[in-house]
């Protein structure tokens, strides 16, 4: 009969005491998957946000954190905004020579659903027909895709796409209309409606968690306008102009536009610009002239190199105290295994005694119990490895739809395949104590109660 | 078969004096044999048979079984030697609970370095009338039945020895006699040396050597050293 099945069915004859050891052990094997793989996959989440784009740039009076705070993740105040001559350096200026792509962000308007706030980021078409949000396994780029409806038209001002998560939680749908929050408050005058005509499918970003409408259309709501440097063509906007009884009769329902131009091009800013180069040197190019410039009025920042160091000074420390508490939960899960095996010792000594009556050697009973100590901890182990994808599979819809990361229970981590051969190595560790106290077992005395 | 000579062992009281309980000059059982050892309470029967089976050191002398002298036997070599060369039957029968009927008379032959041989497990319990106990528990089995998983356990390996230490002294007066009839025709049929400690004057009528330990252990005062 092996050392295995001897201390299996040690395991077995001591079930309850066994199970809650092996439970406590599973506890904390689940805890520390569940702190390893939500920490990568949110790491993994956090960079899929800032690809597809090179660059971002925005207002100069600001830090670049704040920037691609703002931009990439939907958080935070705004930076001042820049002159939209300088996004159209982009598309036909200087900076041209570099661009693939430049989509402009207009931000400071939001929506408020119940007690739920959403960004509304005004922008171009361009953002989900040219720009990707991350990178397949393959290297592929990932490509926004319409769970329902289309993209919006550019030439069509007041239409506007959501993310998946704002449509679950807000309830929207295509065809529906909503009116943006002028401000980050929910006191802010509610804006001219935009049609939904597309929702996005989800993809993991915070992107799911905002509301995009056409920039003309947003250049043309109360207070986005400049007013024109002779400050003569003051801009009458959309807004007003329906509240106007004598307008509003004028409008036509059926022009997509309300008969409005678009916004000239004097009277209007941008938040922050997306920027796609054409090649490699584009981003080191950009970045000189732009940050080094004589002309300070905007920065630019790589959002791959902020979102790195907000992961290493924020997320890091996070991190690691989580991971230490995780390890010290384990190692008093360790310490239950070896208090429990340990205190079955002495009603084991007269068990111990009788197979070393058998013959068993000291090293053999003492193997004996140092295999049930592992035992023990791998049985926990495992079982705290499949709870812990289990937490993150059935936990994974209530966190994607909170936050928008996705956690599946397939999600591994390579760290995790070191956990078995380290619970061995603990599991003898913890297990030595008990194992020396049944070497020492004093045979004679225990058999022969008597002379 | 089984020499014991000039076998002393002691031990240390309380107030660190040295209190002698064996001083064997000669002792001897031969192949097959069937030996009776008696004695009173506290003389060092169980003591002896602890040294015998070498899971208890001496301080000196020498034991041989086979030939062999396991005082001089490093302590994992004796073990091995224990597991291979001798079987014993405990008073309380010393089952282990975790284990089947089956099983435990496997665990007999888990420590000689030889794989366990699950047909020659099987057949001794049938031969001790429990075929049909296998799978059973010592729980769920009588004390009679328990008795019957020891015996079948300390047969397990064909040991050249058996020791007995009270094997009838738990069991009730109607099953005594199976006990110590299946031990006999046990080690008749394997050609086992038997010795077998008892209190039980019933039993030990049964024996054509009784041997009374009064009378080989000078510790106790009562042998001339002549």
């Amino acid at each position: 009969m092996s050392f295995w099945k001897i201390a299996w069915r040690n395991i077995k004859q001591r079930a309850l005491a066994s199970s809650l050891t092996g439970l406590s052990m599973a506890l904390g094997v689940a805890l520390m998957i569940l702190v390893i793989v939500i920490h990568d996959v949110t790491v993994e989440q956090f960079s899929n946000d800032a690809q597809g784009y090179h660059l971002i740039v925005g207002g100069s009076k600001g830090g670049d954190l704040q920037l691609v705070m703002t931009t990439v993740f939907h958080l935070g105040r705004p930076l001042y905004p820049i002159p939209y001559s300088y996004y159209e350096k982009f598309t036909e200026g200087e900076f041209a020579p570099y661009t693939a792509v430049a989509v402009p962000y207009c931000l400071g308007d939001s929506y408020v659903a119940g007690d739920q706030q959403f960004r509304v980021v005004a922008t171009t078409p361009e953002l989900f027909d040219k720009i990707a949000y991350g990178a397949n396994e393959d290297g592929s780029d990932k490509k926004y895709s319409f769970q329902a409806g289309r993209n919006f038209q550019s030439d069509h001002f007041f239409e506007g796409v959501i993310g998946s998560v704002t449509a679950r939680k807000t309830g929207l749908k295509v065809g529906d209309k909503f009116q943006p929050t002028h401000g980050m408050s929910a006191e802010g005058d509610k804006h001219t409606g935009f049609t939904v005509v597309g929702i996005l499918a989800p993809t993991g970003t915070a992107n799911d968690r905002a509301m995009f409408i056409n920039v003309e259309g947003f250049y043309l709501l109360e207070g986005h306008a400049l007013t024109s440097e002779d400050g003569e063509h003051t801009h009458v906007s959309i807004d007003k102009l329906r509240k106007d009884e004598s307008h509003a009769a004028t409008i036509d329902p059926n022009d997509p536009n309300y008969g409005m131009e678009p916004l000239p091009e004097a009277q209007r800013e941008v938040t922050s610009i997306l920027v796609v180069c054409k090649d490699s040197f584009g981003p080191m190019i950009l970045d000189s002239k732009i940050n080094k410039g004589k002309d300070r009025v905007a920065q630019a920042v790589s959002p791959g190199g902020v979102v790195s160091r907000l992961l290493e000074n924020i997320i890091g420390p996070v991190q690691i105290v989580l991971f230490v508490l995780t390890v010290l939960i384990i190692i008093v899960a360790g310490i239950s295994i070896l208090v429990s095996i340990y205190n079955s010792m002495s009603e084991r000594s007269h068990d111990i005694a009788v197979m070393r009556a058998l013959g068993a050697s000291r090293s053999a009973v003492m193997g004996i119990i140092l295999v049930e100590s592992i035992l023990l901890s791998l049985l926990g182990g495992l079982a705290g490895v499949f709870l812990g994808h289990a937490v993150l599979g059935l936990a994974g819809p209530l966190v994607e739809a909170h936050t928008g990361i996705s956690l599946r229970f397939w999600n591994f981590n390579w760290q995790e395949s070191l956990l078995i051969p380290g619970l061995v190595g603990f599991a003898s560790l913890v297990g030595f104590l008990p194992a020396l106290t049944a070497y020492r077992t004093d045979v004679g005395r225990i058999l022969g109660g008597g002379r | 078969m089984l020499n014991l000579n000039n076998v002393r062992k002691s031990y240390h009281e309380a107030n660190g004096e040295l209190l002698p309980i064996l001083d064997i000059e000669s002792f001897a059982v031969g192949a097959g044999e069937q030996v009776v050892l008696r004695g009173r309470s506290g003389c060092g029967k169980t003591t002896l048979l602890n040294c015998i089976a070498g899971m208890t050191t001496v301080d000196s002398g020498s034991i041989k079984i086979n030939n062999t002298d396991i005082v001089k036997l490093p302590e994992v070599s004796r073990d091995r030697f224990r597991a291979r060369y001798i079987g014993f039957v405990f008073q309380t029968f010393n089952l282990l609970p975790a284990f089947t009927a089956e099983e435990n008379v496997l665990l007999g032959m888990s420590f000689t370095g030889q794989k366990p041989d699950a047909a020659r497990a099987e057949k001794l319990l049938r031969d001790v009338g429990l075929g049909h106990r296998l799978d059973h528990k010592p729980a769920t089995l009588s004390v009679g039945e328990q008795q019957r998983v020891a015996v079948a356990r300390a047969l397990a390996n064909k040991p050249a020895l058996l020791l007995a230490d009270e094997p009838t002294a738990n069991v009730d007066p109607a099953h005594q006699q199976q006990v110590i009839d299946l031990l006999r025709e046990a080690c008749d049929r394997e050609k086992i040396a038997l010795l077998l400690v008892t209190h039980s004057s019933e039993v030990a009528d049964q024996f054509t050597r009784i041997e009374y330990l009064e009378n080989v252990n000078r510790a106790l005062g009562l042998v001339s050293s002549s």
